[in-house]
């Protein structure tokens, strides 16, 4: 399948080759399926709409509305103000959502058009009914990547809706990174069993994990709700789980509503997720309950249970900068070595910061971690430096099957297995769930691979 | 009263002025006409409904861009060669493999299915420009990876900006010694998808077909418009080989760059999906004089219509023997494999919204399986796919399709060969035979209902009112349609599944329709305290 990647690194400096990254629109699509009743727009051609709802449906199996400004080679040429426009009334009258939130693409990026302007003036002629919101923000996708994308969306939450609170109020804001549903839920969860005062946003639970019940909903139970999300200019603090995908969200709040931020990971493995479980506990004054403890207890009972198979056992992990970051600090703390680490999004930050990573858990031996990479320098990697484990996302299957290495799908996109909308990586019992993964997908590759002459194991 | 309601009746026009109410007056004007409540006899011929125009913005549609039917559709399953995205990083990501189009590698083991190409523009190129990134890229993917040939595909900044990449396709084909295509199929050209075949199909024609001259075997047909989904260009060659006919080349599924630079060679072109290539058999027919003929592989009926158009084309007594001995065996087999589906399947009603063929393709199958094609209508198809190829004298050019290139072709002095006189080509011709589609008008009777370019507003209606046992469409509606409790079949990749064409493919199909309805798990939907109000439950515990 992959055979034509020479074993030597090619080199290269215009063509890039199995990317390990997409496009800014599609991030702040999903960001934006994050809020209640909203109807993302792509303000672009057609294909780019057609193309982010059909890839967020082959990743989360459920209905990804959006709309876009169907652009033709005269509005490439004369602006497309009059396509949005056109589309804000047809949204409004045909679709009813509570808000529109638009974002770019690389056609309305080069030509320049001026999203500010023409959303007032829809505004002030009543294009936009009133009671109803048009949010926006610039997803050039010749820039960063789809986590760039999803965390200008955020910002662009904010900076159309939060608004300025003086009153003391002892609450926090929770901006999560771009993740799934089920690890929303979770962070939620978590919160709710601390007894936080607290706003999240964007959520996508309810929104794109919604069940079957024969009853469609357009615009589902879930999401974060607008109110609330005004509120969020009078926490007393926001937590931006994630560098890449919501400090910016968390600098703008700061800017306009005077709410101070703290970045932290995404709670995925034990350390990331005390970090988390301590930050809320300090900021509202809150013990940590039983039933967090316990579930922290398990996880690091599993790790030592099952030492054997992960100790010292190298690994591949791609992905994105704030999903990947906790990842490899989980499988360092467990004992294992993550030798090639990879995000196709830019940004030196993500190589210090795992630089850092390994110094604080006193590595010395060889690494490779890269930013701006992609899947086929991956692979040469791979084939110079073997590893006992691959982690990423699906694209990774053909990879793992070139080269014999179990591979655990991890992050987004997750195209071709079940549960991740469901299943957790965050929090505790998300890192239980992870870890089970591969411990049994290593165990099965024991298994398969006990030579004919031996007797498979019976325990592990 | 329609014949489409086999549940509470609901009048057709009635439900079509009520839907079209739901749009602003001048939107609901435009989407009046692509909407056609089907009538009998001469009232039905003189229908006429609109086609491959702008779709309204802010409408939620089916719709796709320029760039995905020419580097997704049409070029992208050509397997020995390196597809080279031009453009910000997402358009070669979304069709990297998304479209299931399968390809074997030749003896020279050249496959890059697997394989995304992007030149990843960045901010400075659009700035400064990207024709050197691009010369480098394709110099890259030269040296690495040695492929038959390489394309290049514009997205939609690389028209903005006005980087030449025809330039830089033909600089870098004189370099590295392969042939570089550059494709301007920029996403915002045209109005759908539709506009990048035709970009497509003119490249293909001038730059690889008629390359390389090589005596044939008589019975040697191209296959056109067929892309290998799940594998149906297989099993369709399987039975063509099985009648000693020889398929040369098939565009593109499966297609090696080597067989398209010989596919004028071939004697008969048959034209599977009519939207995509249908400007790829007019040329090679007036150009090297290969009459083309309009089949359809789905659904063993069709199959042998199909097969017989070949046996009526080589007018061959031999030929013809063989192709009916085929038919008879395959499609004794075939009946038997669809058996034991059929009565759970009977009397269902299929609604159809899928690309520019497939939505006509698929009825006549349903209709062996004794189901009921009741709503239809494609996604980014012209009339002539709706009412037959006649009335393309009469549509109108507009500002959307006057800038796609109509190429100007001419019978080649030396290579012009039809492999059958003319006057027994003037007698397929008139027979329907050769050079003729009827299109989807000529299988939806009075009673349906046909609706093109589907919006979302407009099927969340259909499911509600009409409750059809099955919806086909495309991935993005998918789960729409089966969160009312509706199941969907996907009609562009088969749900994973496949392959659906031929006589073996005709089995796989029942199985998986009769797996989607007749699902036990559908009725599991209605949880049993649904309607239990709390009191009473409060009450009973």
């Amino acid at each position: 399948m992959l055979h034509h990647t020479p074993d030597e690194i090619s080199e290269r400096h215009a063509l890039k080759v199995n990317p390990a990254k997409t496009c800014q629109p599609i991030g702040a699509m999903y960001a934006a399926l994050g809020v209640h009743g909203c109807l993302p727009h792509s303000h672009g051609s057609q294909g780019c709409c057609s193309y982010h709802r059909s890839h967020l449906t082959r990743h989360y199996k459920e209905p990804v509305m959006a709309s876009t400004s169907s652009f033709t080679e005269g509005a490439s040429v004369f602006g497309g103000g009059p396509n949005l426009r056109q589309s804000l009334k047809t949204i409004f009258q045909v679709y009813n959502p509570d808000i529109v939130a638009v974002h770019t693409t690389c056609l309305s990026e080069t030509i320049g058009d001026d999203l500010p302007s023409i959303i007032k003036s829809a505004v002030e002629d009543k294009t936009v009914p009133e009671g109803k919101h048009v949010i926006h923000c610039n997803t050039p996708s010749y820039v960063g990547s789809h986590v760039t994308g999803y965390s200008n969306m955020a910002a662009g939450i904010v900076k159309c809706l939060c608004e300025k609170d003086e009153t003391e109020s002892k609450r926090i804001n929770v901006i999560p990174g771009f993740t799934d549903p089920s690890d929303m839920r979770k962070i939620k969860g978590m919160l709710k069993e601390m007894k936080a005062d607290f706003i999240m946003f964007p959520d996508t639970s309810g929104v794109l994990d919604t069940p079957q019940t024969a009853e469609y909903k357009m615009y589902p139970d879930g999401g974060a709700k607008i109110s609330d999300i005004m509120r969020a200019g009078g926490s007393s603090l926001s937590l931006c789980l994630g560098k890449w995908s919501s400090e910016a969200a968390g600098v703008e709040l700061e800017k306009k509503c005077s709410v101070p931020f703290r970045v932290l990971d995404l709670p995925i493995g034990v350390l990331a997720t005390d970090r988390f479980v301590e930050a809320v506990s300090q900021e509202l004054g809150l013990p940590v309950p039983k039933s967090i403890r316990d579930e922290r207890g398990k996880l690091v009972d599993m790790l030592t249970d099952y030492q054997q198979y992960l100790y010292k056992k190298k690994v591949a992990i791609f992905g994105d900068p704030d999903t990947v970051i906790p990842m490899t600090e989980f499988l360092l703390s467990a004992g294992m070595m993550p030798k090639h680490i990879i995000t196709g999004t830019p940004g030196k930050a993500f190589e210090k910061r795992i630089d850092s990573m390994m110094k604080e858990h006193g590595h010395d031996y060889e690494y490779n971690c890269s930013n701006s990479a992609d899947l086929f320098y991956l692979h040469q990697l791979i084939k110079k430096e073997p590893v006992d484990l691959l982690i990423g996302n699906t694209y990774g299957k053909y990879i793992a099957a070139e080269e014999n290495i179990p591979f655990v799908r991890f992050g987004f996109p997750i195209l071709d297995r079940v549960g991740h909308s469901h299943f957790p990586k965050a929090g505790y019992m998300g890192g239980m769930h992870f870890i089970s993964g591969v411990i049994n997908t290593l165990l099965d590759k024991m298994d398969r691979e006990t030579p004919e002459d031996m007797t498979m194991e019976l325990v592990a | 009263m329609s014949e489409i309601m086999t549940g509470p009746e609901v009048n057709l026009e009635s439900w079509v002025d009520n839907i079209i109410s739901k749009y602003p007056p001048k939107v609901a004007k435009k989407r009046r006409r692509h909407m056609v409540v089907r009538e009998d006899g001469e009232a039905g011929c003189s229908q006429t409904i609109e086609a491959n125009t702008r779709t309204v913005p802010g409408i939620i549609t089916q719709r796709g861009c320029c760039y995905a039917g020419c580097k997704g559709v049409v070029i992208g399953p050509i397997g020995d060669m390196v597809h080279i995205t031009h453009g910000p990083v997402g358009c070669g990501y979304y069709s990297w493999l998304t479209r299931r189009n399968m390809y074997k590698a030749r003896d020279d083991k050249k496959n890059y299915m697997s394989y995304c190409f992007t030149t990843d523009m960045q901010d400075h190129d659009v700035i400064f420009g990207g024709e050197k990134k691009l010369a480098q890229a394709i110099r890259e993917a030269a040296q690495i990876f040695k492929p038959a040939a390489i394309s290049v595909h514009a997205t939609c900044p690389v028209g903005l900006i006005g980087d030449d990449i025809h330039q830089v396709a033909k600089d870098m084909e004189k370099e590295t010694g392969i042939p570089v295509m550059a494709f301007s199929c920029e996403g915002y050209k045209g109005v759908s998808q539709s506009a990048g075949h035709h970009i497509a199909n003119n490249k293909l024609f001038t730059s690889a077909v008629g390359k390389v001259d090589e005596p044939q075997p008589e019975f040697t047909i191209n296959i056109l418009g067929e892309y290998n989904i799940g594998g149906d260009a297989w099993e369709i060659e399987r039975v063509f080989e099985k009648c000693g006919i020889k398929v040369l080349s098939t565009f593109s599924g499966n297609m090696s760059y080597f067989e398209m630079e010989k596919a004028h060679n071939a004697k008969f072109n048959l034209v599977m999906c009519h939207r995509s290539i249908n400007y790829l058999a007019e040329m090679m027919e007036k150009k090297y004089g290969i009459p083309w003929a309009k089949v359809n592989f789905i659904g063993p009926e069709s199959m042998a219509k199909s097969m017989r158009k070949v046996a009526a084309f080589f007018n061959n007594d031999e030929l013809t023997k063989r192709i009916e001995a085929v038919i008879e065996e395959e499609v004794e087999n075939a009946k038997k494999g669809i058996e034991p589906y059929l009565k759970g399947l009977e009397g269902k009603r299929v609604m159809l919204f899928v690309g520019g063929s497939r939505a006509h393709h698929y009825q006549s199958v349903f209709r062996e399986l004794g189901m009921e094609p009741v709503v239809a209508g494609y996604e980014f198809a012209h009339r002539d796919d709706y009412e037959g190829r006649h009335v393309i004298p009469t549509i109108k050019v507009d500002a959307d399709s006057k800038n796609i290139e109509e190429l100007k072709v001419e019978a080649d002095p030396e290579r012009y060969m039809p492999a059958i006189d003319e006057e027994y080509r003037k007698r397929l011709e008139e027979e329907g035979v050769l050079s003729n589609y009827d299109g989807m008008w000529a299988d939806m009777g009075g009673g349906t209902l046909i609706i093109d370019d589907i919006s979302h507003v407009e099927l969340e209606r259909l499911i509600l009112d009409f409750r059809p046992d099955l919806i086909c469409s495309g991935i993005k509606d998918k789960y729409v349609i089966e969160k009312f409790g509706v199941p969907s079949k996907q009609l562009h990749n088969y749900d994973y599944s496949g392959p659906y064409a031929g006589f073996k493919g005709a089995v796989n199909f029942a199985r998986d329709i009769d797996m989607l309805i007749n699902n036990p798990a559908w009725k599991l939907a209605r949880a049993p305290w649904k309607d239990r109000s709390f009191l009473n439950a409060s009450l009973n515990s």
